[in-house]
């Protein structure tokens, strides 16, 4: 296995940064230099020197460099339990308000967006909501749209579902299509789907809810507290935040201003 | 005692198991010396529900505080560490937790691997790399990262393992220091507990 050094790193840093305008110099170092050496690994480059050569040349190269950079895992109902607390904690408090915009930022392939589109249609409150999903990747983005998923998955997808405390036919949310499952076009209705950069865009709206879930483990302690004071501005009193299971606010200033809900890693803030 | 541990703290542990791996844990957790002096980072393949049920069961056998680790916390001695459910544990050079839910390393996450591999390059030769009982070749790669830093190797003796084959893996790809019966491993932790 390849191990780029930290002075080879810092130069391919720079390269993406001031070539094509990608900023990674706040992700989180460890992770980040196992994606990079997993690139280099699986792309065959020789040497540094040539793994260089073609992100400072190769602008085609630099759309699979970065998209393998990124981390695109999710699936549908993930944590379960976490879902289940969406059902019976956050939805009711939101379902007197006239209009419900939310925000799934880091969305990836949208796994979670259909979910939440199913939690909402289950509340009865999909028809004035308003969901906003956003990567930094349009591949991604490109595929979330479409509302496919690989039939293969539906199995676990539909446990979880049970699990969330779901209690209808999984099934009726979906057409098998060869090896695929399409998700009714009703659920995507409610959808936008946008790139968005959490590093260096800025809020664009004021939501109910922000769900960002797995994404800033990828991100150093500074740029955590960037996006979270983002999300922060992005949230009117009485909404809600939503994170990762392993992720905090322990360690950011917007501790003091949001309350924990029991149990799950989701915040409501209180000043 | 936290102020001062962190100070003197020299040594990290990094303890790795499958199959079999539990029982073993639950014989060496109740004979270690309290408090820990040392770093100490558990990684064991296991479901990946995102339960706590196995920090509880390992916290059951020990004074020592059992947590399972949250992104962006300082690594610090005297508390068991347990790598989540579904998630690589990575640690920061300035010895911070850092997690990653990216692709399966040797079909498993967390992965032996990963944790072994991100210790060596923050602990160098301060670093005791362990590896159980288990029945894949996860932790082989780790071993090798961090013997190439320096560092100590020990792996549970095949015979006493419930499942042999991650600590044999290890013992014919890499040079191992020690390889020890349970008793012996919670004597060589206890050792180190200066």
């Amino acid at each position: 296995m390849v191990m780029i050094e930290d002075e080879q790193m810092d130069l391919l840093l720079t390269d993406l940064f001031e070539r094509y305008g990608y900023d990674f110099t706040h992700y989180a170092r460890a992770s980040l230099k196992r994606r990079i050496n997993r690139v280099w690994s699986l792309d065959k480059f020789p040497s540094f020197a040539e793994l260089r050569y073609r992100i400072r040349n190769d602008s085609e190269y630099i759309k699979r460099f970065v998209e393998e950079l990124t981390v695109n895992v999710t699936e549908m109902f993930r944590d379960p339990f976490f879902y289940r607390a969406l059902r019976t904690d956050v939805l009711p408090t939101l379902a007197a308000k006239p209009f419900i915009r939310i925000w799934h930022a880091g969305c990836s392939t949208g796994e979670e967006v259909f979910s939440m589109a199913i939690l909402l249609k289950e509340a009865g409150l999909l028809h004035k909501s308003l969901l906003y999903a956003t990567d930094i990747n349009p591949d991604v983005l490109a595929s979330a749209r479409k509302g496919i998923v690989a039939l293969s998955q539906m199995k676990q997808y539909s446990e979880n579902y049970v699990l969330s405390g779901g209690v209808a036919d999984f099934s009726m949310y979906y057409t098998a299509q060869y090896s695929y499952a399409k998700f009714l076009d009703e659920l995507a209705e409610r959808m936008v789907f946008s790139t968005h950069n959490l590093v260096s865009d800025r809020s664009f709206n004021e939501f109910d809810l922000i769900l960002c879930r797995n994404v800033l483990i990828y991100f150093d302690k500074a740029l955590q507290q960037r996006v979270l004071s983002l999300f922060d501005e992005s949230l009117g009193l009485l909404s809600y935040l939503a994170l990762g299971a392993k992720e905090t606010l322990r360690f950011s200033t917007l501790e003091t201003k949001y309350r924990p809900l029991n149990g799950e890693k989701i915040w409501r803030k209180i000043v | 005692m936290a102020e001062n541990s962190i100070i003197t703290a020299k040594k990290a542990v990094v303890i790795g198991g499958s199959t079999g791996s539990i029982d073993v844990l639950l014989q060496v957790l109740p004979v270690l010396s309290v408090p820990l002096t040392y770093i100490c980072i558990i990684v064991l393949h296991r479901r990946n529900t995102a339960d706590s049920t196995l920090a509880h069961l390992l916290s059951l056998k020990t004074t020592i505080p059992v947590r399972e680790v949250e992104d962006k916390e300082p690594v610090r001695p005297g508390i068991i560490y347990l790598a989540p459910a579904d998630y690589h544990v990575l640690i920061e050079r300035d010895r911070t937790f850092a997690l990653d839910d990216s692709e399966k390393v040797n079909y498993s996450r967390p992965s032996i691997d990963v944790t072994f591999e991100s210790a060596a390059e923050v602990f160098g030769p301060s670093l005791i790399g362990v590896l159980l009982s288990g029945a894949n070749a996860d932790g082989t790669a780790g071993l090798k990262a961090i013997k190439k830093k320096g560092g100590l190797l020990v792996t549970q003796l095949p015979a006493t393992a419930q499942a042999a084959m991650m600590p044999q893996q290890a013992i014919l790809n890499t040079q191992v220091d020690y390889i020890l019966d349970i008793q012996g491993i919670s004597s060589l932790l206890n050792n180190l507990n200066l």
